[in-house]
This record gives C-alpha cells, structure tokens and sequence, in this order.
C-alpha cells in the first residue's frame, strides 16, 4: 500500500507539490490526472528519488517503509519502478545486459538469488514475446535509436521483467499511437492482481479505456483537488479541467 | 630553451658520443640530428606542438643505456594476450630472436643491421624524432610484397626493470606494404620500472594495400611514452590505426599521416583512459595531397584522479585535394573535478570543395542516464562503472578487427577492475 500524506516538494526553491494527500491500496490502479504544470512529473520524480526535488513536508510510505529516506535504487528493490515519460537513451549499453544487471541488482539487494545469462534470456524472451514485440529489442542499445512509441514499449518490457508491486506510469500513453497504446496497456494489465498497485498519470482519459482504474484523483497547482471513481475521468473528458480547476480554487 | 631543457639533452649526447662509432646507419644522418639537439634541447612549452605536454620530468630524469640482454621475461611476456599469430619482441628495444617468431609471407630485418632511416621521418621538425635518431639502435623493418594478405603480426616491447637504473632505447621500426597487399599489425608496449620509450616508426601503404595498424600501450606508471609514426598512403590505399593508450605517466603518441594519392583513406581513433596524476596527449597531422581523400578521426578521453589529457588535430588540405571529407571528434569523460582536458582541433585548408568537421565534448557522466539506471535498481557505483564502460565500448566498436579488439576490450577491462578498485 502506498500511503502519501501532506507532501510538499520544490523544484530550485519553487513549490510545486502543496500538500498531497493518496493512499493507493494494495491490489489497486489509481489514475491520477491533470492539467499541464499541475505537479504530475514531480510527484512521480519525487516519489522515485531523482535529484533536484526537495521534499519540504509530509511523507511517503510505501507497505509501512519510508519511501523518501531511500536512494532510488532501493526504493526500485522495494518494489517501485517509474515508467518514464521520455525514457532515456544509453549509448553502447545492451538492452538485454541492462536488465539482467538491473533485475540481479534488485534480487542481490532483497536477498534472493540472481539469475544466470541463460535463465534471464528465457524470462527476456518470454516477457517480449507475450508483449508482441520483437526479439531484436533485447539486443539493441537501450532506446538509441527506438521510435517514441518502441521507447514506451520498452519501459513496459522493464516492467514486465523487473515484476514491480508498485509501478508509476508518468504520461507513459503519450506519443503513442492505438496499437502501441494496446501493448502498452496489455502490458499494465496482464500485472494486475492482489499484489500489484499502479499509479497511471496522464493527462487524457484515452488510456483509462485501457487500463480500467478503481479510482481516479485530479490534481491541480500541487493539489489533489478531487477523487472519484472511473467515471469521473469521463466528467473531464466531456468538460475539460477548466470548470473543477475553478470550483476547487 | 630552459636550462633543464638542455640538461636533459646533455646527457643523450653525452651517451651518444660515447656509442657512436657502433650505432649502425649513415653517421652523418645521426651527427645533423645531434646537431639540431644541441642547438634547440628537448622540445619545451613555449613551441606550439608542445603547448599543453611539458617534458620537464623527462628531461630532469637520468636515462642510461639498457644493459645487455636480460633472459628473465617471463614475467613481462606472461602479461602478453595469448595470440594465435607470429610476433616479434623487443626486450628494451633490442630484438630478441628467441622470443619470437617470424611470420610467412613477411619480410623482416632488423634496424640494427639495415641501419635504414627511411624517407618520412622528419628529425629536423620533431625533436623527439632527432632524438631517435641520434640513438636508435635497433626496430623493426616489416615489408609485405604485392598483393599479400600477411594477416596478424605483433609487435611487442617489453621494458625490464633492474633496481635503480632508468633507461632509455629508441627504437626505429619501418612497415611497408606493396601493391594491394594487407597486414594487421598489433603493437603492444608494456614494462616495468621507469623507462624512456621513444619509438619512431614509418608506414608506407601503397596502391589499394590495407594497413590495420592497432596500438596497445601499456607502459609502466613510471614510465615515458614519446612515439612518432609517420605515415603515406597511396592512391585507393588504406591506413587504418587505433590508438589505447592507458599507461606511463607521460605519454604522448604522435601521428603524421599524409594523404599522397587520390581516394586514400586515413582512419586514426584511439581512446586515453587516464588516472592519478597521469598524462597523456594524442596529437595528429594529416595531410590531403591528393583528391577524394577520406580522413576520419574519433578520439575518446575518459579521466579521472588529477589526470590530464591532450588532443591536438590538424588536418591540412592542400590546394589541389578536392573532394576531400576530413571528420575529426574528440570526447571526454571527467570523472573527478580535478581531471582536464585540453583540446586543440585545427583545420587549414586550401582547395575550394572540401567536406571537413570537427568536434569536441566535454562531460561528467549524465546524471538523466544515472538515475534511469538507479531507478531500475542498479546501484550508483555499479551505474557509473556500466556508463563508463558503456563510453568506451562506443570507442572500440572502431576496431574491425576481432582478434585485436578483444586484446584492446581486455585491456580496458583490467584498467576498470583496477581503477574502480
């Protein structure tokens, strides 16, 4: 269960997080949506650990442990993985080694066994072809040269490997065209179970028809300004974030 | 010239004088280059050429004149990659038959029975070239007849170490390749101890032959690394080199290559993996004489400790080499505040419809890509090894050659266990 209370947050001294309030439970997928600039980014670099955002107040729980106090390697062991928006290309660092390093460095660090080449190949293929995408993935240097859409792809394809408990997909549907969108949402759903949370940002409604989520959190100036079922991503749909970014200031 | 300038040459003459009458070789070549020594010193800082390397340490030690043959390699020899392919070996820069076997479809002749200077070495512009040869005494001479393809050769240097005593050898190696012939030749330089190694060397490529020269260079940290290679390639002619250099604590490797027929291609890459207080500088000439000439440069520095690396580019296009595409780029990778690169890419051209580039960065590793890595659960140690290690793949992909990129991959690997260490 992921459990946010009153954060706040800066970015080079400016507010940008004012006093979030989520519980996420176990087992759940909560999108969270809002207009441009409304904090979305920051939250998901804030709750995975990147540098330059300065958490001022409250905190973050993940399954009782405290999230904030974590280097974001260990917040990945236990159980976070951040789906990026615009993932980043590692020049001259295979696809394949890549996981492998990063799935063993998480195994190492929750004290399980690591997998050898062989045993980690079979997992890689497997997880690329129930996701429909080709092989060759894995043996490209991670994201050089991959269209935006095969970039998304390939942070579900980490997904899929790395088997998180709590995945963050930050505006992963944008860029995308309706068949990759489909993978990627295949790719979320086939996670889905008692175990598993997400936390699905985005800005439209359009890949909550994928990804059905049990509730759905609108966020505006740092805030979440209001919390509903799936059909109030269909109320923003139809009005536009004007009308409840107005009603909630 | 400063006065240790000319003490450090003091003592070559010195040691010349005192060998002069065995060197092999037209005395008079050898007395106008110890002329020009006398008169100008070691190269100092005040010269272009030598701007951002200081010699100072080099002239301030004391060199002596290797001993005579030392059985034990063993231990140096035992460093070698084990290679399927013939090479010939150099002990302080004296031919050692017993360790070495000379390859088919090769000619081979030592330096110190030929006594051949060859034609492009310029010792009246490179003083570290004069220096050479005022004392060379032994090296190489390697020749591949038309159309052979000689495969794999090694050229090795190992420098010994006796307790207390500093050396100094100047070996002179010259390759030539006849008319479409081919040779891979992989130059490894390794030792003990503190040591002058100051090779020169002369490559002649001829019409549609194919030089894949690779340089391994592997010096003791207490070593002095000054090599010159000069070389011309003909018409449809390739000269193909890369450059490691991770050892000494000075070294400087330079390389003059000249353009001489029309659709030549000159490809000089080379990677610095520096450390501690080491230095090490890359500096390149090449010269387009002839029309459609392809020259192509990429030179990757990665740095750390207080280590400083040099790289000094020039290409030059003569009036009537049109069609030219020169592309030269450096880059570095600092991975402490107190590592510094110099970099001085300089383009002289003449003709009108020329094609040439150059570039340069300059970096800390890239913290997007570091946290991406972290993110996935790898930790920030193992992150910064995996892009580093990630940089200088990217400069060995430029190594064709499999059996010579595998010496060059382990040598990078060894240098990162120990670095990281």
């Amino acid at each position: 269960m992921l459990e946010i209370s009153g954060l706040t947050a800066t970015i080079d001294g400016k507010q940008i997080l004012n006093g979030i309030d989520l519980i996420v439970p176990t087992g759940e997928v909560h999108a969270i949506m809002g207009p441009n600039g409304s904090g979305k980014s920051t939250l998901s670099y804030v709750l995975s650990g990147r540098e330059g955002y300065e958490v001022t107040g409250g905190t973050a729980q993940f399954d009782g442990k405290d999230l904030l106090a974590m280097t974001p390697e260990q917040r990945a062991a236990t159980g976070l993985f951040l789906a990026f928006q615009y993932p980043v290309e590692l020049p001259g660092v295979n696809n394949a080694n890549f996981l492998r390093v990063a799935l063993n460095a998480q195994r190492r660090a929750r004290g399980e066994s690591e997998l050898d080449a062989i045993q980690f190949l079979k997992l890689a293929r497997a997880e690329t072809k129930r996701l429909s995408m080709p092989d060759d993935m894995l043996k490209r240097n991670v994201n050089v040269g991959f269209s935006g859409g095969e970039k998304k792809r390939n942070e579900v394809l980490q997904m899929a490997i790395l088997r998180p408990r709590l995945a963050i997909l930050d505006e992963t549907d944008s860029g995308l065209d309706i068949d990759a969108l489909k993978i990627v949402a295949d790719g979320v759903n086939a996670l889905r179970g008692p175990a598993f949370s997400a936390l699905v940002i985005t800005h439209y409604q359009r890949l909550l028809d994928h990804i059905v989520p049990d509730r759905v959190h609108v966020l505006a100036g740092g805030r979440i300004i209001r919390s509903g079922g799936p059909e109030l991503a269909q109320e923003l749909e139809a009005n536009g974030y004007a009308g409840m970014v107005a009603e909630a200031a | 010239m400063t006065a240790a300038m000319q003490t450090g040459v003091s003592a070559f003459l010195a040691r010349f004088e005192g060998l002069r009458a065995q060197l092999p070789g037209d005395p008079a070549v050898r007395a106008a280059a110890a002329e020009l020594l006398r008169d100008a010193g070691l190269p100092g800082r005040r010269e272009e050429a030598w701007k951002y390397t200081n010699l100072r340490q080099l002239a301030e030690a004391t060199f002596h004149e290797p001993l005579t043959r030392l059985d034990d390699c063993d231990a140096l020899l035992a460093r070698l990659p084990r290679l399927d392919a013939p090479r010939l070996v150099f002990v302080d820069g004296r031919f050692r038959a017993d360790l070495s076997e000379v390859p088919d479809g090769v000619s081979f002749e030592q330096f110190a029975h030929t006594g051949d200077f060859g034609t492009l070495a310029r010792p009246e512009r490179e003083r570290m070239v004069a220096l050479n040869t005022m004392l060379a005494e032994d090296g190489a001479s390697i020749a591949v007849a038309e159309d052979v393809d000689a495969g794999l050769l090694q050229l090795i240097s190992l420098a010994s170490e006796i307790a207390g005593r500093t050396i100094a050898f100047h070996p002179r190696h010259a390759v030539r390749l006849a008319r479409g012939a081919r040779l891979t030749l992989l130059e490894i330089s390794l030792g003990t101890g503190v040591y002058l190694h100051n090779p020169v060397s002369e490559l002649h490529v001829a019409e549609d032959a194919t030089l894949v020269h690779v340089r391994l260079q592997d010096e003791s940290r207490g070593a002095f690394h000054v090599s010159t290679a000069y070389a011309e390639v003909a018409a449809g002619g390739t000269y193909d080199s890369f450059m490691l250099s991770l050892g000494a604590r000075l070294a400087r490797s330079e390389l003059h290559a000249r353009l001489a027929g029309a659709g030549a291609a000159v490809h000089m890459n080379g990677a610095q993996l520096l450390s501690g207080n080491q230095v090490a500088d890359i500096t390149t000439v090449v010269r387009h004489d002839a029309p459609g000439c392809a020259s192509r440069q990429t030179v990757k520095n990665v740095l750390a400790g207080r280590s400083r690396g040099v790289f000094q580019g020039r290409i030059e296009v003569a009036r009537g080499a049109q069609k030219t595409d020169g592309y030269q780029m450096n880059q570095a990778l600092l991975l402490s505040p107190e590592a510094e690169i110099d970099c001085k890419p300089e383009l002289e051209i003449f003709a009108d419809d020329v094609k040439c580039s150059h570039g340069a960065t300059v970096g800390e590793l890239d913290a997007d890509q570091l946290f991406y890595l972290r993110s996935r659960g790898v930790p920030e140690a193992e992150a910064r090894a995996m892009l580093v290690r990630a940089f200088l793949a990217e400069a060995l992909d430029a190594v064709a050659h499999v059996a010579a990129r595998e010496v060059l991959e382990r040598a990078v690997s060894a240098w990162w266990e120990r670095e990281a260490a």
